[in-house]
């Protein structure tokens, strides 16, 4: 097995990841992988990744809604609402 | 999807606990797309305010998520078309490569041992304030799908639907965009300070 065998691999690794490849090519990436010690350790480092941003809360929280904020988006709200009745019948 | 139905039924509580669940993630959004806190806090407010303007036009419940994304994105680009903004650049696959040493049996990659990751909470926390800086500092146009579907998890479908590509060049943009966060977080363990190699 040579490198740029890898490197087709680490090419699709996120459509693996994501279940998004066909059957058999997922397969072939399966076994190629299983015999590979360095894919084994990139897609260890790549999901480990993937699984920190999908962790990663947002850095900083807007701030307050104030009062006339709140009351003009209550009111677009409340006129949808009327509006979406009114064509409901 | 329950949010959804509630708020269009118009349920009490509903307002509130849709403001409550989306703001934070459409800041979250705003402020990374647009880099600035003011930008973002302003812009946030005017999605919230065209998607109950809108509500009425949201025809499937089930797609509020991606259909609030989409208001998102559009008032970001509203609001980057006046102002200035970089042109965005490709991401090259091959850089984002890890390089490998020896060959045949013999050979090794380069990078970092990630296997003890999920016990050290110590540097899971710094790795999580690099990643969000790498995420920023990602072109747009990776940045954007990064966001939507590993930090929202949006599907592949839905991230390409807010966007407006197509869903090939989602998974080409996410599979870029996450070997370059890798690949900073990668340098990082290895004891380098998160910049690129």
């Amino acid at each position: 097995m040579k490198a740029s065998d890898c490197k087709e691999v680490f090419a699709l690794l996120s459509q693996y990841l994501d279940r998004e490849l066909p059957d058999d090519i997922c397969q072939e990436i399966d076994s190629h992988i299983a015999d590979c010690p360095p894919c084994i350790q990139f897609v260890e480092s790549l999901k480990k990744s993937i699984e920190l941003c999908r962790e990663c809360a947002p850095a900083e929280e807007p701030s307050p809604l104030p009062e006339p904020a709140r009351a003009r988006l209550q009111a677009a709200y409340e006129k949808a609402l009327a509006e979406r009745r009114k064509a409901e019948g | 999807m329950a949010l959804a139905r509630s708020l269009l039924a118009g349920e009490p509580g509903a307002f509130d606990r849709f403001v409550e669940t989306y703001r934070p993630k459409i800041f979250q959004y705003t402020y990374l797309m647009c880099g600035h806190r003011e930008d973002a806090e302003e812009v946030a407010q005017e999605t919230l305010l065209r998607v109950f303007e809108k509500l009425d036009q949201l025809r499937e419940p089930e797609r509020m998520k991606a259909w609030v994304f989409r208001i998102a994105r559009n008032a970001c680009f509203m609001k980057r078309r006046k102002s200035t903004f970089a042109p965005t650049h490709e991401l090259s696959l091959d850089e984002l490569m890890p390089t490998f040493r020896g060959d045949g049996e013999e050979r090794k990659l380069e990078i970092a041992d990630w296997s003890s990751l999920p016990d050290d909470q110590a540097i899971r926390s710094q790795l999580q304030r690099l990643l969000r800086k790498t995420i920023q500092e990602l072109p747009d146009i990776y940045r954007a799908v990064i966001l939507l579907r590993d930090m929202e998890e949006l599907s592949t479908q839905e991230t390409a639907e807010v966007l407006d590509i197509t869903e090939d060049t989602v998974k080409t943009r996410l599979h870029r965009a996450r070997l370059a966060v890798r690949k900073k977080l990668d340098h990082y363990l290895r004891g380098g300070n998160g910049e690129p190699q």
